[in-house]
């Protein structure tokens, strides 16, 4: 170890004395089997972060598709039946098999029992079968894919769903059900675990800010998807039965089936990024050695934001003719549950100030967060506003917006969990330079990808056109060539990460002298977690404590 | 060293197009483009914001420069302040939006009407002077223009995104947007709500003409018949003229002057008679009985196309008496008055 500054807080121990911990979670059971029929949170977690990978890439390959056609404004790759499953494939697949599993499924199982001073989750054999109901979801969607694919979109509109396409909804809309449970039953196990399973001395206020934010979205989950069940299935009889809830000629709504939609999927979009701010508050601080700036503002937000959250959802229908004042209510209420989100962004960029900061992986990946979901949130902002919203809604201004939240935030604050949390999960480091270029890369390619289709949303480009008018393919080459780079982003990670499994220097406990209880126990860390329970005897992000400890240790070892 | 002729071209072509912009061809245009500019400057000044915070905290306490953190509990004035500011940008949003869409969605009272019906996968405009328009639309500029819009299918949405406006086109109930437009040109119109196969080619061209060019081309596209003309045939060929008479004994309300009245039902509800109270009425008569009258009509669910609906509701809409009505049913029962065989039929229904 240097003694100078350097511009790393990485510490490492010693590559050539040190072994990764003779027992642990990977290595305590061994066979297939042992994995299939775990209860350890930590193997979930992993089960989970190989399937929702592979249900990403599938996805990413949809996206990839889709570009490629629309490189030109004809009709040439591929027919129009077949484009239209491809953007339906690409948003089902991302939404309900990587995006609402992504952060809570892998880093919030693999880490609130730990961050809470437990041994497993409140309910283990629920945990599992919530990974099997993901799996079972996931099947049934690869089946429908494979037996010739759906194109409702990922939206399933009536009664365009019901009535008009002879494609495999009802197969794909079981898998939806199907995954959904396993929604529920994550955020039914994080629920009960933060409210009965906290060590001794961890009040809610000393909980890390990830918990906090899994918490918020825990409740929109178990309160949100089963109004998406519902719908589903409300579309699944009108077809087989022709029910008649969503059909005017017997006297049914249509639009109601939208209104039960998003009752669930703007929650879900929440469902989606809150896990994601949690990783941002964790990272932010760790990396600038602060404890983050107004902690319970934040922790509150998200509360918040769970909350208004549930009250927004007709701001997808303003220009369906719904009536003109609850438009106003809607409008009014979008833009309050934008002023959580801002204090979260100004939260994290104050605590910085003052810190010491340095910047590894995750800290880029952070920054590159912050300035994309700034830029997602903002654009939200117009099609919130009544009158903005007629002419950008349904255009491919929404298609960048959302991307920009989901992606740009998400996708980057998953990333930034992902190589935060490695060394704790497997033990060993990633590769830092060559995670840094994939950082880079992600946010150039993100931008060159999702910009021009803001211009081309105020334009008027609608959004799921398999051809367009030709004025339009400046923007959309440049849009493609964007998905280019971003794809080799993606790709990047999962070579060195894989790598790394075998040929990355050993972590040690705490390569980040981080605060949090998961970076104080050996990485990877034993099946029970835990020697002893733990007992919080400090607030969190407490780096004087942390120094104090660190100090204490080198003494009693020397 | 010379640029590849390839990209030169790519640039000339680029430059060229410029399609950077939409047209403002419509009077709401300017005022949608001023919010879409005061909401582009709140992005880029609060991303801007953003970016150099972090810039600044990255370079100022670095760890090189900075090598051990001072810990900041949090502060009180410094949230409220982006609490505050954030939300009062996005209250003056809001306020302006809602004015927007008032606007937008509130057709003036001189405005006037023309019907699309959206279809797997065409437009239908259809105007009261009988003129057809398939995946086109002909309007002129200086005068305010609503169209009534419904779908025979699945949902569509109507967006000529140089006019700034969009609507969603619902089966089975009518919806509305208006516009007027400034400048003569074509421009382009999108189904912008997926709708299966053929979505993306569900557009059209709308075209703009100056007020003379635009009686010129009424005239030279009529059809022969205007849509109360059409409605009128309908009216007698379904037998609605047999109960909505007129006669102080009918079964069925006097329609003469309905449009536009306020209506009392039989559950003593009051409503008021507009185009999609008439499709109602014709489609689900049962939950629509005007007091005083017996619920004796047969739905017509099925029956008549979304086309012919628009022609009854166009017919009823201009109908001030009923003196043609009581010509046709008094031509129709000369008609049967007239010797006949016995043998043949007589519930045969007389089409004008």
């Amino acid at each position: 170890m240097s003694t100078a500054i350097g511009n790393t807080i990485v510490s490492l121990p010693d590559q050539s004395t040190a072994r990764l911990p003779k027992r642990n979670y990977i290595n305590n059971e061994h066979g297939l089997l042992s994995w299939l029929l775990t209860g350890d949170h930590k193997r979930i977690a992993i089960l989970y972060l190989i399937s929702i990978t592979f249900f990403f890439f599938i996805g990413g390959a949809f996206a990839g598709l889709i570009r490629l056609e629309l490189l030109t404004p004809q009709p040439d790759l591929v027919s129009s039946d077949t484009y239209n499953k491809f953007f339906s494939m690409h948003g089902i697949i991302m939404i309900f098999l990587f995006l609402v599993p992504s952060v809570p499924a892998t880093l919030g199982n693999f880490l609130i029992p730990i961050m809470l001073g437990a041994k497993d989750l409140a309910f283990p054999k629920i945990n599992l079968l919530s990974w099997y109901l993901y799996v079972i979801g996931g099947l049934f969607t690869l089946t429908a894919l494979v037996l010739g694919g759906v194109d409702t979109g990922w939206t399933f509109t009536t009664p365009l769903s019901t009535h008009y396409l002879n494609t495999h909804v009802i197969t794909t809309a079981m898998g939806i059900f199907v995954a959904g449970f396993a929604s529920i039953f994550t955020g039914l196990n994080f629920i009960v675990t933060i409210h009965r399973m906290r060590c001794p001395g961890m009040t809610w206020f000393r909980m890390p800010l990830f918990v906090w934010s899994h918490y918020a979205a825990s409740l929109l989950m178990v309160l949100g998807t089963p109004v998406l069940a519902i719908a589903l299935v409300l579309v699944a009889l009108e077809r087989t039965f022709g029910i008649g809830v969503f059909d005017p000629t017997k006297g049914g709504d249509p639009l109601l089936f939208q209104h039960l939609f998003w009752f669930y999927s703007h929650p879900a979009v929440y469902i989606m990024i809150l896990p994601g701010m949690g990783v941002i508050s964790e990272v932010i601080s760790t990396f600038s050695r602060k404890r983050v700036f107004g902690y319970t503002a934040v922790a509150f937000s998200s509360v918040a934001i769970a909350l208004f959250g549930f009250f927004v959802w007709e701001h997808h229908m303003f220009i369906m003719g719904v009536s003109n004042y609850s438009a106003l209510v809607f409008s009014l209420l979008t833009m309050l549950v934008a002023v959580p989100s801002a204090i979260k962004i100004f939260n994290w960029a104050f605590t910085l100030q003052k810190g010491s900061i340095t910047f590894e992986t995750p800290m880029l990946y952070a920054f590159g967060f912050m300035g994309l979901f700034t830029i997602g949130g903002l654009t939200g902002v117009f099609l919130g506003s009544l009158g903005m919203d007629i002419h950008l809604t349904e255009t491919y201004f929404i298609v960048a917006h959302f991307h920009f939240v989901m992606v740009g935030g998400m996708l980057m604050a998953f990333l930034a969990g992902i190589h935060f949390w490695w060394p704790k999960m497997t033990g060993r480091m990633y590769p830092e330079s060559l995670s840094k270029l994939a950082a880079v890369t992600t946010f150039i390619g993100f931008n060159l990808t999702f910009m021009p289709q803001f211009i081309l949303g105020y334009l008027g480009m609608p959004r799921r056109y398999h051809s367009y008018p030709p004025e339009f393919q400046v923007l959309n080459v440049l849009s493609t060539a964007g998905a280019t780079v971003l794809g080799v982003g993606y790709m990047l990670p999962l070579l060195y990460l894989g790598w790394s499994l075998k040929y990355g220097a050993i972590a040690g406990n705490n390569p980040w002298q981080a605060t949090g209880l998961e970076w104080q126990i050996q990485s990877p860390p034993l099946t029970e977690n835990f020697v002893e329970t733990p007992i919080m005897d400090h607030e969190a992000y407490d780096y004087e404590w942390l120094a104090n400890k660190t100090k204490h240790e080198v003494t009693t070892v020397g | 060293m010379g640029l590849s002729p390839v990209l030169w071209e790519f640039l000339v072509k680029w430059l060229h197009n410029s399609a950077l912009f939409p047209a403002e061809a419509s009077g709401i245009s300017p005022y949608v483009d001023a919010l879409y500019v005061f909401l582009l400057l709140m992005t880029i000044v609060g991303t801007a914001l953003v970016a150099v915070l972090l810039l600044v905290f990255s370079i100022r306490y670095r760890r090189e420069k900075n090598p051990v953190a001072t810990q900041i509990e949090g502060s009180t004035l410094l949230e409220a302040t982006w609490t505050i500011i954030p939300l009062a940008i996005f209250l003056v949003t809001f306020v302006w939006g809602a004015l927007l869409y008032f606007r937008i969605y509130n057709p003036p009272t001189n405005a006037m009407n023309i019907y699309v019906v959206g279809k797997q996968w065409m437009w239908k405009a259809e105007h009261p002077g009988g003129q057809h328009e398939i995946n086109a639309l002909h309007v002129p500029t200086g005068q305010p223009v609503q169209l009534t819009m419904i779908s025979q299918d699945v949902f569509h949405s109507f967006s000529i995104p140089d006019f700034r406006i969009k609507r969603e086109v619902i089966p089975g109930r009518y919806s509305t947007v208006w516009f007027e437009p400034t400048q003569v040109g074509t421009y382009h119109i999108f189904c912008t709500q997926y709708c299966g196969t053929q979505h993306s080619g569900m557009i059209g061209e709308v075209t703009v003409l100056t007020p003379e060019d635009y009686k010129k081309w009424l005239a030279q596209s009529n059809s022969g018949m205007s849509l109360a003309q059409n409605g009128e045939r309908l009216f007698a060929s379904m037998g609605c003229n047999s109960c909505h008479s007129g006669n102080a004994a009918a079964r069925g309300p006097n329609l003469a002057g309905v449009y536009g009245s306020r209506l009392t039902l039989t559950d003593g509800s009051q409503v008021l008679v507009n185009d999609a109270y008439i499709r109602d009425a014709i489609l689900n008569p049962s939950q629509h009985v005007t007091a005083g009258f017996a619920p004796i009509m047969p739905t017509y669910q099925g029956q008549i196309s979304e086309d012919g609906l628009i022609d009854l509701v166009e017919y009823i809409k201009d109908m001030q008496s009923n003196y043609r009505i009581q010509q046709t049913l008094v031509t129709s029962e000369s008609n049967q008055a007239a010797p006949t065989t016995p043998t043949q039929g007589t519930t045969e229904m007389v089409k004008p």
